[in-house]
């Protein structure tokens, strides 16, 4: 053995730090492929906001490393009353039921407001959000909980840089901010999920929706999303998701 | 006509979701001329692997370069152009997330909480340069990593720290990766990326606080070489104590060393080491008695640093949110406080009763002081490590840069006349021992 050492013009020391060379990249590896090949677990990860938890306070539009927040305001169709006198549209006082500015809750004027069927005195405004104008401050949302709640705060996924760890999620007064895998990106509050589904049905009836959330099942991944044309369906937190580091009752409770 | 919008709210009414009618919402209306939209969602699922995994490619790219400029070309130039390239990607370009660094804390978190799912790309991204460093040295941290990039070109003005205090710094970093470790692994925050100072430079945007601690250590880096990297740094830690097994490193003399002392001025970040001198019989004898007494305080440290770590339950588990929002509950219910804040009246509209999170929290606290006494036999363990490594005399014949504290950045290479004669730029010094080796790049 010496011998064999000798020849290679190696120390005893350099043989030793060989070994725990060859040792600790063996352990490298070992913990790299333990962690990388976790049954179903190595996939990617975004942040994402649980619009049940979120309070729609205004952290997310100052706390965002961008300089315009990569969260916006979503609009759930399926679960807007097109009112006319939209809570999260004006403000409590408001001078005239326009598009005014002065009559407007949102400082950016990001929604719109369309006039689309009227059912005697009724109207019916369809509100979308622009999101090029969006700053995700969160009015909007708070009035329209007032009423059905639709409209609500989702990260948006082109905008967010997915920061390790996120600076909104650091400042989000109630945990609602989590990280999803990025086969399920969005997240849907439990009444705009029901909203959302009620809808499919009716289209599905009328032939009209080719395909129902329900294709989606938990497991599948990003196949069933691509095969899906209305990638719009968002998921609902039901699932066995939590956020890192969160005990199991604080989701259940 | 009129009476179809009536109906088909009659229809919805029978059809909607129970829920929708229970909780007294404003239904859909549907128009006959006008389908529902959907909202549009953007998605990231054909875009993120893609933008990690070149992200990996990239690093693992400048790490091979890294090592081919430092250990065959030597080449201080090719160093430090790559750390050029190095800082515009990752950092600037990149924004500097995710990184290695961080990369600590998603493994930790991984190890002990099952339900996170590490994203394969952090895990190659951790691994990548710790195997480099085992082969290579810390090569990373010479031209790759973009925090290190951004202090080797502050790094104007160095001057030469005191032994004493660069041995004793250093700890720092140590008890800052069992920190980050302990805060990970517990779930309570990624403390690494929150106090990321470089993080802030490379997206231009920060709050006030990381923007005064950015200035103030680049301010500092330009006086003392890479103050992050040196004293801070957890990842540089694992890396230093990795770069000790190290296949080859940098090497100041490319053959023999002609002990001119040159080199040693020119490291910016204190880690060359000079030549010992055999010390006479009563200095062994009480180098020896130091190694063991040494060696005896070793498990003192680490029982009194575990006792003292059991201690810091309070403090620690402070930074857990769920234990704050008890802590703020708690005094709020006793009245102990004035007024609510956003989080505590967001729970308490949540109607969850108070008990089962003071119980979370309970759990939590107890979880976070047991982890208290393990980073306290940590820190027990480094510092009686480093009596340790200070009181074993090691030999060393010519100048050699200290594989754990070296960067290799390369600024030595210029100072020594025996690299000049193997560039050609000067004759003589080494012809001597060019002579008697067929390869003067040997390793």
């Amino acid at each position: 053995m010496t011998e064999i050492i000798n020849d290679r013009n190696i120390d005893r020391r350099g043989f030793v730090s060989g070994c725990a060379r060859v040792l600790g990249a063996v352990g490298l590896g070992g913990l790299a492929s333990a962690l990388a090949l976790r049954k179903g677990r190595a996939v990617d990860e975004v942040w994402q906001i649980e619009p049940d938890r979120c309070i729609a306070c205004d952290k997310c539009q100052t706390h965002c490393v961008l300089d315009v927040s990569a969260v916006k305001c979503v609009q759930c169709f399926a679960l807007c009353g097109y009112c006319d006198v939209c809570t999260g549209y004006f403000p409590t006082k408001y001078d005239a039921l326009d598009t005014g500015a002065e009559n407007q809750l949102c400082p950016t004027g990001a929604i719109t407001r369309k006039f689309i069927d009227r059912n005697g005195p009724t109207r019916y405004f369809e509100y979308t959000i622009d999101e090029s104008l969006c700053i995700a401050c969160g009015k909007c949302v708070t009035g329209c909980r007032l009423m059905n709640g639709s409209l609500y705060l989702q990260v948006r996924h082109d905008r967010c840089l997915n920061c390790n760890e996120c600076s909104i999620a650091v400042a989000c007064p109630t945990q609602a901010f989590r990280r999803v895998p990025a086969s399920r990106p969005n997240l849907l509050g439990r009444a705009a999920h029901e909203a959302q589904e009620a809808l499919a049905r009716r289209g599905v009836a009328a032939g009209r929706v080719p395909c129902l959330p329900s294709a989606r099942s938990e497991t599948a991944g990003m196949s069933a999303a691509r095969s899906c044309p209305r990638q719009a369906w968002a998921w609902h937190p039901a699932g066995p998701l939590r956020k890192p580091g969160a005990p199991a009752e604080a989701r259940q409770a | 006509m009129k009476t179809f919008p009536a109906l088909l709210a009659l229809l919805l009414v029978a059809v909607a979701a129970e829920a929708v009618c229970a909780a007294g919402l404003i239904p859909t209306p549907e128009f006959a001329g006008h389908p529902i939209p959907t909202a549009e969602h953007p998605d990231p699922v054909a875009r993120l692997p893609l933008r990690d995994w070149l992200d990996v490619a990239a690093m693992a790219g400048g790490i091979a370069l890294a090592s081919y400029f430092a250990l065959r070309r030597r080449t201080r130039r090719g160093l430090f152009l790559l750390a050029v390239v190095s800082l515009v990607w990752l950092g600037f370009w990149r924004k500097g997330c995710i990184c290695p660094i961080g990369a600590i804390q998603n493994v930790t978190l991984a190890l002990f909480d099952r339900s996170y799912a590490v994203p394969a790309a952090a895990v190659v991204m951790f691994v990548l340069p710790l195997l480099a460093t085992l082969f290579f040295g810390r090569t990373f941290c010479a031209a790759v990593c973009p925090l290190g990039a951004v202090q080797e070109l502050a790094a104007v003005r160095p001057i030469r720290v005191p032994v004493w205090l660069d041995h004793a710094l250093g700890l720092l970093a140590y008890v800052y990766l069992g920190a980050a470790v302990l805060f990970a692994a517990t779930g309570s925050a990624f403390v690494i990326c929150r106090y990321d100072p470089f993080v802030g430079l490379f997206r231009l945007s920060a709050g006030l606080n990381m923007l005064i601690l950015s200035g103030a250590l680049l301010v500092l880096g330009m006086f003392v070489g890479r103050p992050y990297c040196r004293y801070l740094c957890p990842y540089g830690a694992i890396l230093g104590w990795l770069a000790h097994l190290s296949r080859r490193h940098v090497r100041i003399p490319p053959e023999e060393c002609i002990q001119c002392r040159l080199c040693e001025e020119s490291c910016p970040y204190g880690a060359i080491r000079e030549p010992t001198v055999t010390p006479p019989a009563g200095k062994l004898r009480r180098g020896r008695r130091r190694l063991v007494v040494a060696l005896g305080l070793l498990p003192v440290l680490i029982a009194a640093g575990a006792m003292l770590g059991r201690r810091l339950q309070a403090p620690l588990a402070s930074v857990h949110p769920t234990v704050q929002l008890a802590e703020r509950l708690w005094l709020e219910s006793r009245g102990l406080v004035e007024g609510s804040t956003e989080a505590s009246e967001a729970f308490r509209n949540s109607g969850r009763p108070p008990e089962s999170l003071y119980a979370e929290a309970r759990t939590l606290s107890h979880r976070i002081g047991l982890a208290g006494g393990w980073l306290g036999a940590w820190v027990g363990l480094v510092f009686g490590g480093k009596l340790i490594h200070l009181a074993i005399r090691r030999r060393r014949t010519g100048y050699q840069p200290d594989p754990a504290r070296c960067v290799a950045c390369g600024r030595c290479f210029w100072y020594c006349p025996g690299e000049q004669a193997r560039r050609g730029w000067i004759a003589g010094i080494a012809q001597k021992s060019a002579a008697t080796t067929n390869e003067p790049l040997g390793g």
